[in-house]
């Protein structure tokens, strides 16, 4: 096993377990290799460190709403290797570029480059927000980005804490559905 | 929307996550699809009712055995496959394991039988009732799993849909095994096993269009 492979590892179990610090850190590390897989990937067929980042973006948001997915006893590159290798797939699909042209690559591959030079995505988070139902937007805007806790948030949108929490992942997933249907250029 | 801001926005309150939800969600939809199926056999087709019989009895074990054995081994790959990286973890040849079984049991029946008994052996009484029930009373099993492995994220979709498609099929035998009266191995070898087959593929050619996420 690799120390990367431990690390990650380490971080993402931390995180199942709802350690803040430790999913902050996971996703940051988790951004560096991604930026580096999907600019060398796309770079084979001609396209730019823009769409390399919407399609980083669209992986975060992924690992992060499927974070229960992940079964501790199993390795952890080979899981973020298949998301991020989904996530590439379908992008290239929806674009209609042949699915035949992405090589096979390996697991390790999805860590073994660090990139740290990010531009901006095209997608604005406050104006997607804005799009969602009602609760799911205020939830999300509540805890996810002025950083309100469960029962605050509950306290600003009018409704339970249970149903913060429902709202804040039924938006995160639609979102995320949301961004990918904006990847279609 | 730069990067950082996202990973900023998804750290924020992290709740703790259950591990355990993917096998969950599989294992309700099972129940809830033997239910189904169980519950069709019971009001549609009704109950056999030579129950009485040791033969029959022993039948009917026979045929649970093979679809239960079918679906045991592709649920617990299902569960594997509903996650990211979950075909790594999956070996269709154990998964084909209760086939295999059912083909060689057959093949002894058949092997001590005269041949002219072959024909009876192999058609039943009812073999088209068979291949017609038993897709038929998979579509709501087939459902009810396609929802639970669509709450997780499977990657490998054709696989994922295969084995959906298995799952159902297999808890459809469970169902109709309850009504069938043909008693032959040979029977159960080809008109079970090709039916459950026939749902399996059914599954992998819909799998990439129903699992997408």
């Amino acid at each position: 096993m690799t120390t990367t492979e431990k690390e990650l590892k380490a971080l993402m179990v931390a995180s199942q377990e709802g350690d803040a610090a430790s999913h902050r850190a996971l996703l940051e590390r988790l951004s560096r290799h991604l930026r580096a897989y999907y600019k060398r990937r796309l770079g084979h067929i001609g396209r730019g460190a823009a769409e390399a980042e919407d399609l980083l973006q669209e992986a975060l948001l992924a690992i992060h709403i499927q974070r229960h997915t992940y079964d501790p006893t199993e390795p952890f590159t080979p899981w973020v290797h298949a998301i991020a290798r989904y996530k590439l797939i379908d992008f290239l699909r929806r674009n209609r570029t042949s699915v035949a042209d992405v090589p096979i690559d390996e697991a390790n591959e999805v860590t073994a480059n660090d990139d740290h030079l990010s531009v901006e995505s095209s997608f604005d988070l406050r104006r997607l927000l804005k799009r969602l139902p009602e609760k799911m937007g205020c939830a999300i805007e509540a805890v996810k980005i002025e950083g309100l806790s469960i029962a605050e948030a509950a306290r600003h949108c009018r409704i339970s804490e249970s149903s913060v929490k429902v709202n804040i992942h039924r938006g995160l997933k639609a979102l995320a559905t949301m961004i990918a249907q904006r990847t279609q250029t | 929307m730069r990067t950082d801001e996202l990973i900023t926005a998804l750290s924020m309150n992290v709740e703790p996550v259950n591990r355990r939800l993917v096998d969950r969600n599989v294992g309700l939809a099972l129940a809830f699809g033997a239910v189904v199926a169980i519950g069709i056999t019971f009001i549609v087709l009704g109950v056999r009712t030579d129950l009485a019989t040791p033969r029959a009895v022993i039948f009917l074990f026979l045929k649970l055995a093979f679809a239960t054995g079918t679906v045991g081994a592709a649920a617990v790959y299902l569960a594997r496959l509903a996650r990211p990286a979950g075909e790594r973890r999956v070996s269709p040849g154990l998964a084909a394991l209760p086939f295999v079984a059912i083909l060689l049991l057959a093949g002894i029946s058949l092997g001590q039988a005269p041949s002219s008994h072959w024909d009876k052996m192999v058609m039943g009484d009812d073999w088209l009732e068979c291949l017609i029930s038993i897709p038929v009373i998979a579509v709501v099993p087939f459902a009810v799993v396609i929802w639970a492995v669509r709450k997780a994220a499977p990657t490998n979709l054709v696989r994922a849909g295969a084995f959906s498609g298995l799952v159902a099929g297999g808890v459809s035998a469970i169902g109709y095994a309850l009504h069938c009266t043909d008693d032959s191995l040979p029977f159960v070898a080809l008109w079970y096993g090709g039916t459950i087959v026939l749902c399996t593929l059914a599954g992998a050619i819909l799998g990439p269009r129903l699992l997408r996420w």
